[in-house]
Parts: structure tokens; C-alpha cells; sequence
């Protein structure tokens, strides 16, 4: 995407485009685990919902259906205050494909 | 009664793609806060991590209506734009029905240090405006040294431990005191934890006429150094020590929000935290002690206040 | 229906402020200004003005609210001086990026230390690169008309960049003087209504304003912000020559006295220019042909227009109220030196800080210095470049 020449910005320093951080997809940051939710085992609480800095996750007709990968740091907050008998969402390793191909 | 599942439906005025750090206290703080008014929301952010990480040009993580000018005039800029609403309602250029809520958010650095006197101004003005400091205890935005909400003993990159000193040397300022002392209608202290608390204190602040202030403990992995899984147990922690008390203060009369019914060690909450490793060398001891006695004065001068 | 009224340089900026009636007047008390701050708190207490006054703790609040006034949809307005404006100095460049039409009063005083409450352009020289237009005025009636004029220019649409009025310290701000005020409907009329341009108030729009550019936006935004200040000399045009249709005082760039065969000219801004005018009807009443040049607009500064009325000289003097230490002349000295670069014939070229922190400046120094003129003129030579006028040495 070619940037804006000056003549092109909005005066003022000012951008009309609310929310657009959606596109910066930080799940790219995730480095060697992260959460897998275990439908199963879900009360529905919604503590990793509420407890989730990251928005990462997906909330579908009322009900917590999973992780979205697009946004989870991996940071596991989730994990540790779900708060059902066997946990609903538990760390994983994850193999992540470097540029070139190696794994870390 | 708010039920999370329902809050969760709600448009998400602070939306995924920020770049804070991974386990960072402050969305959490906001998801709460914003969902705390439906009204139409114009919010002033000081200069720090909330504003810097939220809106690198051209992405905005803000789906609802933000300022930033400055780093110490948050409080001082959201007054000029209710004050300018006030004046237009009064013109009859703004609808009569038309209902805006003024929100003026910083962190520690931009609260209790930089942004105080800006602060004491508007809050002292009467301008009716919610303002919320989230305090990660440090200006973490700028790689973590000290401010004057770091607690005593931690080592910051101004307040480093060392051979000759155990880290910082002085107690943290005690904010919302402060802003109790301006007799404004509401100030209160809460924490990401127990989100009814947060979501209750947020809701009562933007129905308060006049100035309410919310002081929020924000954990911080990168600048408490500790396991980032962990920071609502920290959370929990500040509060079952008395470290973190969750009390309000409406027009004069406190109310303590939570007594943990065993009121934990300070170690508990220190130990996690890198921050505060070298106080467990043999030769901080006193400044352990200290630290747990000073806890337990303020938290009983608090229970005093309450009784009166 | 115009009136004459007697009133100092403060109660008329008061005057305006009432006829105006800005929708945020947001101003903290400092001498020399202090008055028109009281005036127009008093204005508000007695209803005769609508907006909001807002009295914060400090002109750096005073700006920052000014700041959130006028990114929410309004008319904004301050006053200050001396070290209120140096405080308000980060909020000064953060205005100006935010392209806000602010209009501040600034009743010019000098810089501590050491602490000095009276004139000089001390002031607003340092805040000459904040990105605010400058206007100055001669006298009473200058500043009160420049500020009515102040908020057509900073809020046309090609320009929506702050604007300071100065109006020297004590000199003007306290003196009284007899001047036409103008009837309110017609200067209400003449200011217009309040355009605003993406207000906060706008909540439907959510819009991130102020947001962090890293060094892939910064250059841009800021160029675009140097466009609303470079398209600025149309409308600073249009509107004085309105101004004039429309009260009978018409203003430009800069006021031009007696320079129509001028073979010398002084160079000097604000309430100095009145004496400086007494003192060239003396001079020319001796024969002597020169001019006097009295800038009204230094931001943007109108470099050409200005050389252009110099370029035929033998010899300018430009007298600064204020200094630059360490630079090569006085903030007025270099621009006119450089705009002078470009002609192939220029006039020898010489600065004179005078007035600092309100000294005085009569008859006898100007004469002085349209005696070292004459000898520029005549031998071509500029022996010292820099002087100081009524400084002890």
C-alpha cells in the first residue's frame, strides 16, 4: 500500500478511520504457545473474555467459542483465571514457521 | 445487575490490534470503563503506553471519540471540551437531548506526577468529567523508571537497586487521598480483578454531576517483571495484602469495598515481582518489615475512616 | 453605530472579546494582560457574554483547555504575556499542529530573568517558530481592530491556524487612548458564525485526533500543517481590505510612512512606531528624506512585499525589541537581512536592539539613528551592524 502524500492527509493530524487497528494482526507475536480452548469444558463464565488484553476472544451469539489466533499474544492470562473444574482453555507448544522455513 | 456475557455483546469502544505488551493490565481496565457509559463518549489520553501503543498513524484502536495534546494536561484538555459543550448547550448548537460523556484517562506518570496540577485544577473547577488513571506504577511507556506511585523498595531505572541502595526510597504517593482532599463528589480505587467493582465505580463515576476520579492498579509484566500469565493473581494479591485497598469516598464518606477476610503477607504480592528480587537478600530485611508495617498502618487508617 | 470611547489597550481587547462573545474564553491573570482577563470574567458574571469562562490553574492548562475547546466545535479565545506564554509554549506548537483557529491576545512583556513585568517582544519572538500567525499592533485601536480581524484569518478554511495578537506591554495594554468602537451587531457580523471543522462534537464520526506518527507520517503532517500558515497571506489581505470597506480602516502586511522617496528607513514594529513617526516629520521637516516601515504581520513574514519597499533604499536600520543571543541579529533583523538576499541591489543593512523590558525609546534615539543611516547611505559602509539603543555603556 503506497502512503498518503502530505496533500492526501486530513488536516490537523486527525484520523477518520475509527478502529482500524483490527488490521494489525497481533497474533503474530505469539512465540512458542498458545491457549486451545476445550469447548466441553466451558462454563461460559466469560472471565477470559473479560480478562483478555488482547480482544482475542471469539464471542459468538452469546456464548465463548474459542480463540481468535488473528489476536492472541499467547500471553495465557486466559488460562490461568479459567475458572472450570478441567480447564476449558490450556497452553499449547506452537511450532511458528520463520521466514526460510525453520521452526522455533 | 451487569452480567458479563451481556457486557461482551456490547461494541468495543477499544478494539484489538493495539500494541501494548503481551498481558498488559490497561485493555482490560477500558474494556470495563467503557462499557460503563452508553452514552456518546469523547475521551482526553495523556501521552503514555494507552495512548502511544493505540494510535500509531495510521491505525487507531479507538472506535469512539479521542484527544490526545499533551503528556501533563489530559484532565486540563477534556475541561476545555466540556466546557465547550456546556457553552453550546447554553448557545443551543449542541440538541438539547444530545448527552455526552467527558472522560479524561492517563497513567501514573501523567496523573500523579506530570498531570497533577492539571488535574487538581479541573477537578477543583467542578467540570463534569470522569477521569481515570490506570497506575502501573512506573512510567512504563518510557522503558520504566520510577514515579511517584512506585512503591517503596521496588527498583526502577531511576530507583535502581544497587550495592549502596535497596531501590526506591520513598513511599508512593497516595493519589486518590489527594483528589478526596479536593471535596470532589466521588473518588474511588479498584482494580482489573474484580471487574463488578471496576464496572460499578466506572458506571457510578460517569453518573456523578461533577468531577469522579477512578485510581486503578494496572499490572505491568514488562516493568513488574514477572510470569505474564499472571497478572490478575497479582492483581487479587494487591488486594488480599491491603496493598491495593478497593475503596470509594462518596461526598466525604469512605467506603472499603473489600476486606479479605485473611489479610495476606506483603511477600506474597513482592516475591513474583522481579522488581522487588534484591528485598529478599538477607540484608533488606528491615526494609521487608517496613514495607508490611507501613501496609498495615494505612490500611488501618483507612478502616478508621470508614468507621467515622 | 460606531462610537468613540477612551480605553486602554486591555479594556479593548475586553471590548471586542464582549462583542465577539467566543464560546470558550479560557485565560489565567498575568501582568501586563490581567485585566482582560478580569474584564472579561466580569462580562460573564453580568451576562453580557454567553460563552464559558474558564479560569485554570495555570496558561498551560489555559492553552490545553483551549485546546480541548476547539477540537470540540467552538470559537476559542485566550489572553497572556511574558512568562504565561512561555509556559504555554509545548501547547503553543501542539495548537498550531492540530490546526486549531485559536485567538490569543498577547500584551507583549519581556522574558526573566531577571523578572520584569513590562514591554517588550521578548515574548513572542521566542514563540516565532510555534507555527501561530503574529500580528502586532501600534496602538489601541490597531489592537482591537487586529484582533476582530484575528478570528476571520485563523478560521478561513484554507488557513485554521492560530493567531496572536501582540499589543506592547503597559505602553499599549495601559494606555488610554480614544478610539472608535464599532457597533457589536456589525463586528458580530464581520467576525461571522463558527465553522467548525471536524469537532469532537461529531460523535458519530470517532475520531482519533492528535494520534503518534513515527517517521513514516511525522514529515507529512507536518508539511501539511506548514500549508495552512503559507496560505495565509491571501486571507490576511482580503480581510484587512474588508475591515477597511467595511469600518474605515483598511490594514495590510505593513504600514508604509513617508517611504515614497525615502533614501533611508527605520524598520521598527508595534508602539514604537508612533514615536518613530514623530520623529521622522521631524527629520523630514529638516530636509532629510526618510521613511519609516512598520511591520504589522511577522507570521507568516512577508519577505518579499517587504523587500520589495526596501530594495531602493541607500540604508535600513531595523531595530528589535528584543534579542537573540548568540544569532545573527534580532528575530526582525534576519528576516529582512535574508529577504534582502535575493536583490542584486540592496541597501547596507543595520540592527539596533532597543526597549528591553520596557526602557524607553524617544525622539532623540531614533534621530541618532537616522544620523548613522545617513552616513551608511553616504559611504555604502556598515562599520557595526549591531547596537543598542539607551543602554548604558
Amino acid at each position: 500500500m503506497s502512503k498518503e502524500t502530505w496533500k492526501e492527509l486530513t488536516i490537523g493530524t486527525i484520523n477518520l478511520d475509527a478502529g482500524n487497528s483490527v488490521k494489525n494482526l497481533t497474533g503474530t507475536w505469539r512465540s512458542g504457545k498458545k491457549p486451545e480452548f476445550i469447548e466441553e469444558n466451558c462454563i461460559q463464565c466469560f472471565f477470559c473474555w473479560l480478562y483478555c488484553p488482547h480482544f482475542a476472544i471469539l464471542v459468538k451469539d452469546g456464548e465463548v467459542k474459542g480463540i481468535n489466533y488473528d489476536y492472541c499474544t499467547g500471553c495465557g492470562i486466559c488460562s490461568v483465571e479459567c475458572p472450570s473444574k478441567e480447564k476449558s482453555i490450556v497452553m499449547v507448544k506452537e511450532e511458528i514457521e520463520l521466514a526460510g522455513g525453520s521452526k522455533k | 445487575m451487569a452480567k458479563l456475557k451481556d457486557l461482551a455483546s456490547m461494541e468495543d469502544r477499544l478494539v484489538a490490534g493495539h500494541g501494548l505488551c503481551l498481558g498488559c493490565g490497561i485493555p482490560l481496565i477500558f474494556k470495563m470503563v467503557l462499557r460503563a457509559t452508553e452514552d456518546p463518549l469523547i475521551i482526553a489520553n495523556a501521552t503514555g503506553c494507552l495512548e502511544v501503543c493505540t494510535t500509531i498513524f495510521p491505525r487507531t484502536s479507538w472506535n469512539v471519540t479521542w484527544i490526545h495534546s499533551a503528556f501533563e494536561n489530559a484532565a486540563a484538555t477534556i475541561a476545555g471540551v466540556e466546557a465547550m459543550y456546556k457553552s453550546l448547550k447554553r448557545k443551543g448548537r449542541i440538541p438539547k437531548d444530545k448527552k455526552i460523556k467527558f472522560l479524561g484517562v492517563g497513567g501514573d506518570g501523567g496523573t500523579y506526577d506530570i498531570g497533577l496540577q492539571a488535574l487538581s485544577g479541573a477537578v477543583e473547577r467542578g467540570h463534569d468529567i470522569v477521569y481515570v488513571c490506570y497506575d502501573n506504577n512506573a512510567y512504563a511507556n518510557t522503558g520504566g523508571q520510577r514515579s511517584s506511585a512506585t512503591p517503596f523498595g521496588a527498583s526502577a531505572t531511576t530507583s535502581p537497586e544497587g550495592s549502596q541502595s535497596p531501590g526506591k526510597l520513598q513511599w508512593r504517593k497516595d493519589l486518590t487521598k489527594i483528589l478526596v482532599a479536593h471535596n470532589i463528589p466521588y473518588a474511588a480505587q479498584s482494580s482489573p480483578h474484580r471487574w463488578q467493582d471496576l464496572y460499578n465505580k466506572a458506571k457510578k463515576a460517569f453518573e456523578t454531576e461533577g468531577p469522579a476520579f477512578l485510581n486503578v492498579l494496572c499490572f505491568c509484566p514488562t516493568e513488574w517483571k514477572y510470569d505474564e500469565s499472571q497478572g490478575i493473581r497479582l492483581a487479587q494479591l494487591a488486594a488480599d495484602t491491603c496493598i491495593w485497598p478497593l475503596y470509594e469516598v462518596e461526598s466525604g464518606k469512605y467506603k472499603v469495598n473489600y476486606k479479605p477476610k485473611e489479610k495476606k503477607p506483603v511477600l506474597e504480592w513482592l516475591k513474583p515481582q522481579g522488581r522487588f528480587r534484591h528485598l529478599f537478600k538477607e540484608e533488606n530485611a528491615p526494609i521487608l518489615e517496613e514495607f508490611q508495617k507501613q501496609v498495615d498502618r494505612d490500611w488501618e487508617e483507612l478502616l478508621k475512616l470508614e468507621s467515622f | 453605530m460606531s462610537t468613540l470611547k477612551t480605553l486602554n489597550g486591555n479594556q479593548t481587547i475586553a471590548e471586542a472579546v464582549r462583542q465577539i462573545d467566543p464560546d470558550v474564553v479560557a485565560a489565567y491573570p498575568i501582568t501586563p494582560s490581567t485585566a482582560i482577563v478580569e474584564t472579561i470574567a466580569k462580562f460573564r458574571a453580568d451576562g453580557l457574554i454567553s460563552g464559558e469562562f474558564v479560569c485554570p490553574e495555570s496558561e498551560h492548562s489555559a492553552m490545553s483547555v483551549c485546546i480541548g475547546a476547539a477540537s470540540a466545535g467552538g470559537r476559542v479565545m485566550t489572553a497572556t504575556a511574558s512568562q504565561g506564554l512561555a509556559l504555554m509554549w509545548e501547547m503553543l506548537y501542539i495548537a498550531a499542529g492540530l490546526r486549531l483557529p485559536i485567538v490569543a491576545a498577547i500584551a507583549n512583556r519581556s522574558l526573566s530573568a531577571p523578572i520584569n513585568i513590562h514591554g517588550d517582544h521578548s515574548d513572542t519572538m521566542g514563540a516565532r517558530d510555534s507555527g501561530w500567525i503574529q500580528i502586532y499592533s501600534e496602538g489601541c485601536q490597531e489592537a482591537y481592530d487586529n484582533f476582530i480581524q484575528a478570528f476571520r484569518i485563523a478560521e478561513h478554511l484554507d488557513v485554521r491556524t492560530p493567531v496572536l495578537v501582540g499589543l506592547d506591554g503597559f505602553i499599549i495594554s495601559h494606555s488610554l487612548e480614544v478610539i472608535q468602537v464599532e457597533d457589536d451587531a456589525k463586528v458580530k457580523k464581520f467576525v461571522g458564525e463558527y465553522k467548525p471543522v471536524y469537532p469532537l462534537f461529531d460523535t458519530d464520526r470517532k475520531m482519533t485526533v492528535g494520534p503518534i506518527d513515527f517517521t513514516d507520517y511525522y514529515f507529512e503532517h507536518k508539511r501539511s500543517q506548514i500549508e495552512g500558515i503559507e496560505n495565509a497571506p491571501p486571507v490576511i489581505e482580503a480581510v484587512g481590505k474588508e475591515f477597511g470597506k467595511t469600518f474605515g480602516r483598511e490594514y495590510g502586511f505593513f504600514e508604509e510612512y513617508r517611504m515614497d522617496d525615502a533614501e533611508t528607513c527605520i524598520v521598527v514594529m508595534s508602539s514604537a512606531a508612533g514615536t518613530c513617526k514623530d520623529a521622522i516629520d521631524e527629520l523630514r521637516s529638516e530636509g532629510k528624506k526618510i521613511g519609516l516601515l512598520k511591520p504589522r504581520v511577522f507570521r507568516p513574514f512577508p519577505h518579499q512585499k517587504i523587500a520589495e519597499a526596501l530594495k531602493k533604499t541607500k540604508a535600513v536600520a531595523v531595530l528589535d525589541r528584543s534579542s537573540s543571543p548568540g544569532a545573527f541579529g534580532a528575530p526582525l533583523f534576519t528576516e529582512i537581512r535574508s529577504a534582502l538576499y535575493d536583490y542584486q541591489e540592496r541597501p547596507p543593512i543595520v540592527n539596533y536592539v532597543y526597549g528591553l523590558g520596557g526602557r524607553d525609546i524617544m525622539v532623540e534615539h531614533f534621530k541618532d539613528v537616522a544620523q548613522k543611516l545617513e552616513k551608511i547611505a553616504e559611504t555604502g559602509k556598515v562599520e557595526e551592524w549591531l547596537g543598542y539603543i539607551n543602554l548604558r555603556e
